[in-house]
């Protein structure tokens, strides 16, 4: 599982995704091909928005997991840190720790998102 | 060339705790093929529906095993596990169906199989059909992932948790007359609101449960089904079609655009419209989900559906009776087996042999949905 989560970290930790140069879509998680432009298309790693809002949230395993709309028009699914949240609030990413391999194995960090008032 | 559809065959759904893996197999096989008086090695191939036998009992190969089980390896009969998620049924189904369609077989077997209570943690299997990396990693599951669209369609179209109440209860009031259903109980719209939160806002009654079960339909070219069979059930349309996996790339998140699509294709090779259904299985396997199907199959607008449900259209005698076997919800939700007991059910109500629970309809319609909507499987019966 290690080099599993190991090859994501540049995409996990700073939200990087693609842009099509071609088309102007952001793509999150990345994608190696642009489903618009198909051959014409030009994807580009890009470090995403810090800022986005709550399109939408559930409350699972006493966790609130909320779908996000970046500033850029992607959207990505994250943890929120907040004790309650809504449709519509305004939140930016933080970097956090998800979880670990048990006691001995790594730990697994990622980008969650805290209420940015 | 035209399919029929000749024999049905299908276990009780539930907490199968006496029974294995390899006997529910059997007992679905062996009562299709006593249903259309076949022996077995007529059979040219076998499709079976199975997401996980890999997980949930550590055993894979298992097409391999159910041909011998069936005493069918003895003949060298080809078998073959098709994997969509919960779709597995429905894919294995549209898989016989072009085996059939084509002229390379005359008649083959499409069945569908789970055993989930041999392992520990069904509901972590079952959300294998979601995005790993992107959805299961941050701590969504599969009732995660509904529980977000669900929020978001009462958000927007003012649908309340009470309407997504009332599936739930229809489908159990369905189930009552089911003897193959899991839960053959009614439940009150209360009970449904004051069960606990699996994802909010989605509660344990909004949710289908995990069954063992399997099913088995025996499928033939239209002159083989003519001799075998005086009720044959024809296929006029059987269509697939693929959305986004994780929910975050899909542009609209209250649309299952493969369901939509399937169906919008199924309609047009069948030449038929919506209006024409006169029933329906739909995949309940949350309730958000048999309402986003109200819209996405055509029967009502989007932000409508709610309609349907609040004025009984889609009950036993209403305009449109959706899941008369009682639906994921109540009949049971043995996963890769569901797709094709929604064929069995329809076989049955087209055939007028669903007893209590008849439905008076001429073209029935099945939707077999994987994971939050990925795959998407739409077939079209008729008398």
């Amino acid at each position: 599982m290690v080099p599993r989560f190991w090859r994501k970290i540049k995409y996990r930790y700073d939200v990087v995704g693609s842009h099509c140069e071609n088309c102007g879509s952001h793509y999150y998680p990345k994608r190696e091909i642009c489903p618009r432009c198909r051959r014409r298309g030009k994807l580009r790693d890009e470090r995403f928005p810090d800022e986005g809002i709550i399109l939408s949230y559930t409350v699972v395993n006493g966790k609130i997991i909320a779908m996000i709309g970046l500033n850029n028009g992607a959207k990505t699914l994250a943890e929120v840190c907040a004790d309650k949240v809504e449709i519509g609030m305004k939140v930016k990413k933080a970097f956090r720790r998800y979880g670990e391999d048990g006691e001995a194995g790594i730990i697994y960090y990622g980008t969650k998102f805290v209420p940015s008032g | 060339m035209k399919v029929a559809v000749i024999g049905v065959g299908c276990t009780e759904f539930g907490e199968l705790w006496d029974k294995s893996f390899r006997s529910i197999f059997l007992e679905a096989g062996i009562e299709a093929l006593n249903d259309c008086g076949l022996e077995g090695k007529e059979i040219g191939a076998i499709y079976v529906g199975n997401m996980s036998g890999g997980k949930f009992i550590d055993q894979e190969h298992i097409a391999a095993l159910i041909a011998d089980h069936a005493g069918l390896a003895e003949f060298g009969i080809p078998a073959v596990r098709v994997e969509n998620a919960d779709a597995s049924g429905g894919s294995a189904f549209r898989q016989a169906y072009m085996a059939v369609a084509s002229g390379m077989h005359e008649v083959v077997i499409a069945a569908g199989i789970e055993k989930v209570t041999d392992s520990v943690d069904p509901m972590g299997i079952l959300s294998t059909s979601v995005d790993q990396e992107w959805e299961r990693f941050v701590g969504a599951n599969l009732p995660a992932l509904y529980a977000i669209i669900a929020r978001l369609y009462m958000h927007k179209f003012g649908t309340t948790e009470e309407d997504l109440a009332r599936i739930a209860v229809k489908n159990h009031k369905n189930a009552v007359h089911n003897p193959k259903a899991q839960f053959r109980k009614e439940i009150k719209i209360e009970d449904v609101l004051s069960s606990e939160f699996v994802a909010e806002p989605l509660k344990v009654l909004d949710c289908a449960p995990l069954s063992d079960g399997a099913s088995a339909v025996i499928l033939a070219n239209e002159n083989t089904a003519r001799k075998l069979c005086d009720t044959p059930v024809f296929i006029e349309a059987c269509t697939q079609a693929s959305d986004y996996l994780a929910l975050q790339c899909r542009r609209d998140l209250l649309t299952m655009r493969a369901v939509s699509k399937a169906s919008r294709d199924a309609y047009r090779i069948a030449k038929i419209d919506p209006e024409q259904i006169g029933v329906a299985e739909v995949h309940d396997s949350f309730t958000i989900a048999e309402l986003l199907a109200y819209e996405d199959l055509g029967f009502a607008k989007k932000g409508e559906g709610a309609k349907l449900i609040r004025e009984g259209e889609v009950e036993i005698g209403g305009k449109i009776p959706i899941n008369p076997s009682g639906g994921l919800k109540a009949c049971g939700h043995a996963v890769g087996a569901t797709g094709i007991r929604q064929i069995v059910e329809l076989v049955l109500q087209l055939r007028g042999e669903a007893g209590k629970r008849q439905v008076d309809a001429e073209k029935a319609l099945a939707l077999n949905v994987g994971g939050t909507g990925a795959t998407a499987v739409v077939t079209i019966l008729s008398r």
